[in-house]
C-alpha cells in the first residue's frame, strides 16, 4: 500500500439555510481545497462524495446530483456511505483510491442541504427507526440519544453538568471559527436551563441543523513531496459496525468506536494512545457524545471523559485538545460536511494553520471520528506530520 | 444455508403500511435564481459561458463542470430553438393513462450547449431538428417557474 | 484557512416568508408497504394473543428479543421460538418533551428500552405508563399493560406501556 497524504482543504460558512443549491455547495467547498494546494480539476484523477440520506435534500441519486460541483465530470466517482459517520468514511474510502496505487489524486467533497427538508428534517430522521416496531410509537429522533445518555450518566455516575460542559468549550471554540453559524459564549448554567427537550437532553446539549460543504484532497506520495513542503498523512483508518438492534446495544459504551480505533492505531503503530496523540476531533453532535466516543477512542478510561474534561484537559490549551475548531455544537452539523470539517480541522491544526484556533504545543499526531447509521458506526483516521 | 422456517399460510403473510413523512423547500441557487428571476421579469434565457471550454450551459451554473472555474458571464440565449429529440408519453407520473397524449422534446435554445426538456404543443408529426419557440405565460402569472413556460411550439 | 471570509449566502426565515428568494415547495409522497417477514410476523402475531416471543440461538445460547430467523453474531439460523414474560426492567428511560415532529407536549411522554424477562438482553422500545416520572429508575422492574384481547390487531401498540411491577399484585419480582 502507498502513503496517502491530504495536502489541501476547503469549507463553506455552515449556515441554517443557504441559498446555494448542493452543487454550488459542494463546488465552493472543492474548487477552494484545490486551490489551496495549487492543483486545478485537470490534476484530479478521481472523486469520492459524501452526503447523509437522500430524504434531506429530497434529491434522489444524490451523489449523481452532486457530483458536477464536486468534480466529479467525466471522472470515476464513488460516494461512501455511513449516515453519521460519512463525513469520515469517505476520506477512508479515498485513501483507498490513492493507496491501492490506482489514483494519484482523490478530491474528497462531502456536502449536506438538510434546510430543504422542511418545515423540519424530524421528517426524514424519524425513519431511522424500525418500521414495524418502533415507528407506530411515534417516536422522536432525540430518543435514542437521550434513552443513551441517560444509560451512559447512569452507569458512570455523571452528572448533566458535568456533560454541559461539553457544549460551553465547543460553543465558544466555535467562535474562532469562520464556518460557524452557532458559536456563542455560554454558561452550563444556560444549558441547564434551556429548553428541555427529551430529558436529559436540553436545546444546548444540541448540534444544529445546517446547510454547508467540504473538502480535502488526498494524494499519493510522489505528488505530496512534489507539491506540498508540509503534507499530512493519513497513518491510520478505522471503522466498525454493531448490531442494527439498538435496544440490543450497550448504550454505556461505543464498543464498535473502540473497534475501530482499535484498527486504526494498529494501523498507524499507536500502542499508547493518550500519550501519542496531541489533538482530537471526535464526534459531537450532542454534548454527551463527545464524551463517549473520547471513552471509544481509549482516550480516557471509562466514565471518565467528563472528568477530564472538568480538569481542563480537552480545552485548546489541554494536556489534549479536543474539538478545538468547536466541532459540530459550535460550528454547525451538516451531517457529511461536518464530519470532514473535523478532519479538515486536523490537518489545520497539524500544519499550524488553524489561526486562532491553533492548539500550543506543535502537534504532530490528530485524530478523527465520526458516528451514525443507525447510530451504530464508529469511523477513524489517524493523521500525522513529519 | 436458508432459514429454518417458512410463512406456509398466506393468513400469516402481512405488510406494514407507512410513508415517508417528509416534504422539500428548495432554493433556485445563486444561479438558479438569476435565471428564474430573468424568466419571469424579462420572460427571457440566461445561459452562462465557460470561455476556457467554450461551453454554454443552460440552465446557467455558477462554476464550470469540465474545468472548474467560476463563471460570471451570463448570455442571453433562445428564446427559439431546436429540436434534439421528441416523444409522446401515454402515461401519466402515476403510470395511469393520459386522457391526452403528451409530448416532450429536448430543446437546444439558440446560443445555448445543452438541452432544456419541455412539453411541446400545437405542432402535429414534429420531428428532430424542427424549429420551435416558447409559449409564455403573462407577466403578471409569471412565478419564477419553468412552467412560465407554458409549451414550446413549431415556428 | 484561518480568518478569511468563507463562502456561502445564509438566507433567513423572513427572507424565504417574505418570498426574496424563489423557492419551489414539493410535498413528497413516499407511501411503502413493508413485509413484517417471519420472524417480526411471528411476533406480531403473538402480540395479538398477549405473548411475546423470541427466537432463541442454540449455538451462542440467547434468546433475541426483537425475534429473528438468523443470528447475527453465529451468523447461522436461529434454532426455535421461545416465549418469554411480559415483563422486564428498565435498561434506559427518558422524558420527552417533543413529538416526533419536534412539537411540544403539554406531558412529557414517557419512553424506556426495556429488557425483557427470559431474554438475553433483549430490547424493546416502549412507553412507561401509571407511573411518576420521578420514580422512573433503571433496574425498575415492569410489567406490560396489554390492550383487552378484542382491541389487539398484531402490533406494538397491542401493549399500552409499561408499568412498575406492583409486589401486592403481582407478586415478587
Amino acid at each position: 500500500m502507498r502513503k496517502v497524504a491530504v495536502v489541501g482543504a476547503g469549507l463553506t460558512r455552515f449556515m441554517r439555510r443557504a441559498q446555494e443549491t448542493g452543487p454550488e455547495l459542494a463546488w465552493l467547498a472543492a474548487s477552494q481545497a484545490l486551490e489551496s494546494c495549487g492543483l486545478g480539476l485537470k490534476d484530479v484523477d478521481s472523486v469520492a462524495i459524501g452526503t447523509a440520506p437522500d430524504a434531506f435534500d429530497g434529491v434522489h441519486m444524490k451523489g449523481e446530483y452532486l457530483a458536477p460541483g464536486a468534480g466529479g465530470w467525466g471522472r470515476p466517482v464513488t460516494r461512501p456511505y455511513a449516515g453519521g459517520g460519512t463525513g469520515v468514511l469517505v476520506p477512508i474510502h479515498a485513501w483507498f483510491n490513492v493507496a491501492s496505487g490506482l489514483f494519484d489524486v482523490c478530491l474528497v467533497v462531502a456536502e449536506e442541504k438538510m434546510s430543504t427538508c422542511h418545515p423540519h428534517p424530524q421528517g426524514a430522521f424519524v425513519t431511522i427507526f424500525d418500521n414495524i416496531l418502533e415507528r407506530p410509537l411515534e417516536p422522536n429522533l432525540i430518543w435514542i440519544f437521550a434513552l443513551e445518555m441517560q444509560r451512559y450518566m447512569d452507569t458512570y455516575g455523571i452528572t448533566k453538568e458535568e456533560i454541559a460542559l461539553v457544549s460551553v468549550k465547543n460553543k465558544r471554540n466555535g467562535l474562532d471559527h469562520p464556518s460557524t453559524h452557532v458559536a456563542e459564549e455560554i454558561t452550563v448554567k444556560d444549558v441547564m436551563e434551556s429548553e428541555v427537550m427529551v430529558s436529559p437532553v436540553n436545546r444546548l446539549d444540541v448540534s444544529p441543523v445546517s446547510d454547508g460543504a467540504a473538502a480535502i484532497v488526498l494524494v499519493s506520495e510522489d505528488v505530496a513531496r512534489r507539491i506540498s513542503d508540509n503534507p499530512v498523512w493519513i497513518d491510520g483508518i478505522g471503522w466498525n459496525l454493531d448490531t442494527a438492534y439498538w435496544t440490543n446495544r450497550d448504550l454505556a459504551y461505543p464498543s464498535y468506536v473502540e473497534r475501530a480505533a482499535r484498527m486504526a492505531y494498529k494501523m498507524a503503530g499507536i500502542t499508547e494512545p493518550r500519550k501519542q496523540i496531541n489533538v482530537v476531533e471526535p464526534y459531537d453532535p450532542f454534548s454527551y457524545k463527545e464524551l463517549h466516543h473520547l471513552e471509544g477512542l481509549l482516550l480516557c478510561d471509562k466514565g471518565q471523559a467528563a472528568k477530564i474534561t472538568a480538569d481542563g484537559v480537552t480545552q485548546r490549551n489541554g494536556d489534549m485538545p479536543v474539538s478545538p475548531s468547536g466541532g459540530l455544537l459550535g460550528v454547525g452539523n451538516p451531517i457529511a460536511a461536518a464530519g470532514l470539517m473535523k478532519v479538515a480541522e486536523i490537518f489545520w491544526q497539524l500544519r499550524g494553520e488553524a489561526g486562532r484556533r491553533q492548539v500550543p504545543g506543535q502537534p504532530k499526531v490528530g485524530l478523527a471520528q465520526a458516528w451514525g447509521d443507525l447510530m451504530q458506526v464508529g469511523t477513524v483516521v489517524v493523521m500525522r506530520v513529519d | 444455508m436458508g432459514s429454518s422456517e417458512q410463512i406456509d399460510r398466506v393468513t400469516d403473510l402481512r405488510a406494514w403500511p407507512g410513508e415517508f413523512p417528509v416534504s422539500h423547500l428548495y432554493t433556485m441557487g445563486i444561479a438558479g435564481e438569476r435565471f428564474f428571476r430573468e424568466l419571469k421579469d424579462n420572460g427571457r434565457f440566461l445561459g452562462s459561458r465557460c470561455a476556457a471550454c467554450d461551453h454554454v450551459y443552460l440552465p446557467p451554473s455558477i462554476f464550470c463542470p469540465r474545468c472548474f472555474a467560476a463563471l460570471d458571464e451570463w448570455k442571453e440565449v433562445g428564446p427559439q430553438g431546436t429540436v434534439r429529440a421528441v416523444t409522446t408519453a401515454h402515461r401519466g407520473v402515476d403510470g395511469t393513462t393520459l386522457k391526452t397524449p403528451e409530448t416532450l422534446a429536448l430543446i437546444q435554445l439558440d446560443g445555448a450547449d445543452d438541452l432544456l426538456t419541455h412539453r411541446i404543443k400545437e405542432s402535429e408529426g414534429l420531428e428532430i431538428g424542427a424549429r420551435v419557440a416558447p409559449v409564455l405565460k403573462e407577466t403578471p402569472e409569471r412565478e419564477g417557474s419553468i412552467l412560465d413556460v407554458r409549451y414550446f411550439r413549431a415556428v | 484557512m484561518t480568518e478569511r471570509t468563507l463562502p456561502g449566502t445564509p438566507l433567513s426565515d423572513e427572507d424565504m416568508q417574505q418570498g426574496k428568494v424563489l423557492t419551489l415547495n414539493w410535498p413528497a409522497s413516499l407511501r411503502y408497504e413493508w413485509d413484517t417477514g417471519v420472524a417480526i410476523g411471528r411476533f406480531l402475531r403473538e402480540l395479538k394473543n398477549g405473548r411475546i416471543i423470541g427466537r432463541s440461538c442454540h449455538r451462542c445460547q440467547r434468546v433475541l428479543i426483537p425475534p429473528r430467523m438468523f443470528c447475527e453474531r453465529c451468523f447461522r439460523p436461529t434454532d426455535a421460538w421461545q416465549f418469554v414474560q411480559d415483563s422486564g426492567s428498565v435498561n434506559t428511560y427518558s422524558l420527552s418533551h417533543l413529538r416526533w415532529d419536534a412539537s411540544r407536549v403539554e406531558e412529557p411522554i414517557l419512553v424506556a428500552v426495556i429488557e425483557i424477562d427470559g431474554s438475553s438482553q433483549g430490547g424493546l422500545l416502549h412507553y412507561l405508563g401509571d407511573v411518576r416520572p420521578e420514580e422512573i429508575h433503571i433496574g425498575m422492574k415492569v410489567k406490560a399493560v396489554w390492550k383487552p384481547a378484542e382491541e389487539r390487531e398484531g402490533s406494538i401498540l397491542d401493549i399500552r406501556h409499561f408499568r412498575p411491577i406492583d409486589t401486592a399484585q403481582d407478586g415478587p419480582a
